[in-house]
């Protein structure tokens, strides 16, 4: 897409309007999801207007509204940029919970057992340290994918239940906190000099989110690795025909893809929670996918669709409690929203707006072999 | 050239069933062999085997139902999980186990239907199509469950007459709740539809050639409909199983990634009803091995590292297996019609 914008020389107001309409299905599809789930709530005998309201005000009525919202789309933009991100070379990354988890739990690690590192240096080395194990953890259903033929949707699937009992066990043995009293499965608390800073209501993890994404972009439009990691994506024969290392390109991907989710979840232990504890944040693998659909796999795009959900995330408290509706039609009204953004002739159709001119169809289901 | 006939065809029978009769027979002598030491846990391992299988083999058929007409079906999942609390909810509130079941198969269905609609009408990628359906069940499953519902009873096994008083046999495989003996009878019957019957023979045609099919009447957007919703339909059979038989209550993401390690069951099994049955018993089989470890306390593992055991055989099998087995031609890719 930034290339459409960089072939298109009609200063700045034709190129805004061009990226407002390239995101008006997923507009559409927001819409739509929350009309239907507004039906649901009706139906089930609750007021949506009150469940939405309180929505609102639980995500942005007040300081700590935004820092709840903030630091629920953080995590929610960095596996948001790891299904994106991996989307461009045609691979379905959904093991970012898995090398999620390995990057919070390695995170809080390097937070409570190494002493003596500066406070800076201490949380550098503890996010970079989280990072790593997340990349790891992605190289595998990558190597797989090159070597074997092994599809990753399943693989990364199957890592992600895989990473749940390892990391359940570390929180339950060797990692476990000793102290005292303490019975819950969880990792000590980190020490200070690893937590990152929030200032106000601002968490640090956040400008992190934000770097990120800027990053991502600049890899995949910016360098000649982002370059053969397209043409991968768009057609795997032409790269190699041209003779690109199709197989390094994929595994790499993945790496990269799950540093992202590794962030992630370093950023959660380090900013948030302050340790490691299984459990939180179930799902967040599928999240990434809705979160990269919605910013159609535009790593700026990732950044708004994330803090949709993270304010839905956020709220969703508020709304339990003064409107009794139950947190999960979020999870219901997303489901909608993936729907919606994926089947976008509908979206067009109901309301109307013009068919895209971008072309740009996500095909990631080319059998279980091929590659 | 003269080589005598019958030798001939030994080495054709060798060729074609040499490595199942090898496996076959390893595995008989094996269980006579700890049958003979203790009968009791052996029974208790094969029964559980035969049942662990049940949703693995219910899925995988729903899975190469759809493959077999080229559409993929990652939404097996979700399918699984919405029917289990469909069949749950609704044994709770009429207090009926086949009405239960029925809607379990129902829900299945109408989600087959829903995925149909996505990848063959809408094109729209197929493994986005069951994503959208996996979420959706999460979601749903999530919103609408309450806390201390329970259900009323569940299915309990059926002994048949003499045949369940057979040693070893008899407890094993006719001692069984009704859906464990539904799903034995529904692997032959998708065999037999899928390589006997002119349904079958569209079907495999759609999967691997839908131009030449279409070239010659037949509908292929028809057949994948119907491959799939029926698929669907199996899928929630296999979820009605999970909360009305295998548990008799229901529990959030009850399905544990069953309908995914179905997928790697059904490609282990090369896309056909009975090798996917013979997979699902070895899934089954770690499963029930999983049990017995972790109550039999004879080895001092920490229980999650027995609870991955099914999850690593699935990439296992798929790393060793995705390469030689061959998916039909034309999987997962929509179909347009010409003109």
């Amino acid at each position: 897409m930034a290339e459409k914008t960089t072939q298109n020389p009609q200063g700045w107001w034709p190129q805004m309007k061009r990226l407002l309409l390239s995101f008006s299905v997923p507009l559409g599809a927001v819409l739509l999801a929350l009309i239907i789930g507004a039906i649901i709530i009706e139906v089930s005998g609750a007021s949506a207007w009150k469940a939405y309201t309180a929505l609102a005000k639980g995500a942005f009525g007040n300081a700590a509204g935004w820092q709840r919202t903030l630091e629920k789309s953080t995590p929610l933009i960095f596996s948001g940029l790891a299904v994106a991100f991996a989307f461009k070379a045609g691979l379905f990354n959904i093991g970012a919970q898995g090398q999620l988890l390995f990057g919070a739990i390695t995170a809080a690690w390097v937070g409570f057992a190494v002493h003596g590192l500066p406070p800076g240096l201490h949380a550098a080395v503890a996010l970079a340290a989280g990072a790593v194990a997340g990349g790891l953890y992605g190289a595998i259903p990558g190597a797989l994918k090159t070597y074997t033929g092994a599809h990753e949707v399943i693989t990364t699937i199957m890592l992600n239940y895989i990473a749940m009992g390892f990391t359940d066990y570390l929180a339950n043995g060797p990692l476990k906190d000793t102290t005292p009293g303490n019975i819950v499965a969880r990792t000590p608390a980190i020490l200070d000099s690893a937590k990152l800073p929030t200032w106000g209501w601002l968490p640090f993890g956040f400008v992190l989110a934000l770097i990120g994404a800027a990053f991502a972009w600049w890899l995949l439009q910016r360098t000649t690795l982002g370059f053969e990691i397209r043409t991968v994506g768009q057609n795997p024969h032409a790269a190699r025909y041209a003779g690109m290392k199709v197989a390094r390109t994929v595994i790499l991907t993945m790496v990269i893809s799950a540093l992202f989710a590794g962030i992630g979840g370093a950023v959660e232990t380090q900013g948030v929670v302050g340790r490691y504890e299984p459990g939180f944040n179930a799902n967040l693998g599928f999240d990434g996918i809705t979160v990269a659909l919605l910013g159609k796999t535009n790593p700026f795009g990732v950044i708004p669709a994330a803090m949709l959900l993270g304010a839905m995330r956020a709220g969703s408290n508020v709304m339990q409690f003064k409107a009794h509706v139950a947190q999960e039609i979020t999870d219901v009204v997303q489901a909608l929203m993936l729907f919606f953004v994926a089947a976008d002739m509908i979206v067009r159709w109901l309301l109307r707006i013009r068919a895209a001119e971008e072309g740009e169809k996500i095909t990631l289901s080319t059998g279980w072999g091929s590659h | 050239m003269n080589t005598p006939a019958s030798f001939a065809n030994w080495k054709i029978f060798w060729k074609r069933w040499g490595v199942l009769t090898v496996i076959s027979v390893i595995t008989l002598a094996l269980i006579a062999y700890y049958y003979s030491k203790t009968p009791q846990i052996t029974e208790a391992v094969l029964a559980s085997t035969l049942r662990q299988s049940v949703p693995l083999v219910l899925g995988a058929l729903c899975g190469l139902l759809g493959e077999r007409a080229a559409v993929i079906n990652i939404g097996i999942e979700g399918q699984m999980l919405l029917a289990a609390f469909l069949a749950f909810l609704v044994n709770v509130y009429t207090g009926n186990l086949l009405l239960g079941v029925l809607a379990g198969i129902a829900v299945g269905a109408l989600l087959g239907l829903l995925l149909a609609f996505m990848s063959v009408t809408l094109k729209i990628d197929q493994i986005i199509g069951g994503t959208v359906i996996n979420i959706l069940a999460i979601g749903l499953t999530g919103y609408f469950y309450k806390v201390g519902l329970s259900a009323h009873g569940k299915l309990n096994p059926i002994p048949l007459g003499p045949l369940a008083k057979i040693p070893l046999i008899g407890p094993v495989f006719f001692n069984n709740p009704p859906i464990t003996y539904a799903t034995i009878l529904l692997v032959f019957l998708v065999h037999y539809v899928l390589f006997y019957t002119p349904w079958g023979l569209r079907t495999r045609a759609v999967g691997e050639h839908p131009r030449a099919a279409d070239t010659l009447g037949i509908n292929v957007y028809l057949v994948r409909y119907v491959n799939v919703v029926i698929g669907g339909a199996l899928a929630g059979l296999a979820g009605a199983y999970l909360s009305l038989e295998a548990v008799g209550s229901f529990e959030r993401l009850m399905t544990n990634g069953r309908g995914f390690v179905a997928l790697a069951v059904m490609i282990f099994g090369k896309w056909t009803p009975l090798g996917a049955w013979g997979a699902a018993l070895l899934f089954g089989f770690a499963t029930a091995m999983q049990t017995q470890l972790q109550f039999g306390g004879q080895l001092h593992i920490p229980h999650q590292f027995i609870g991955m055991l099914p999850y690593l055989l699935t990439i296992i099998v798929l790393a060793g297996f995705v390469g030689r087995a061959r998916p039909p031609a034309a999987d997962g890719i929509p179909y347009e019609k010409e003109g």
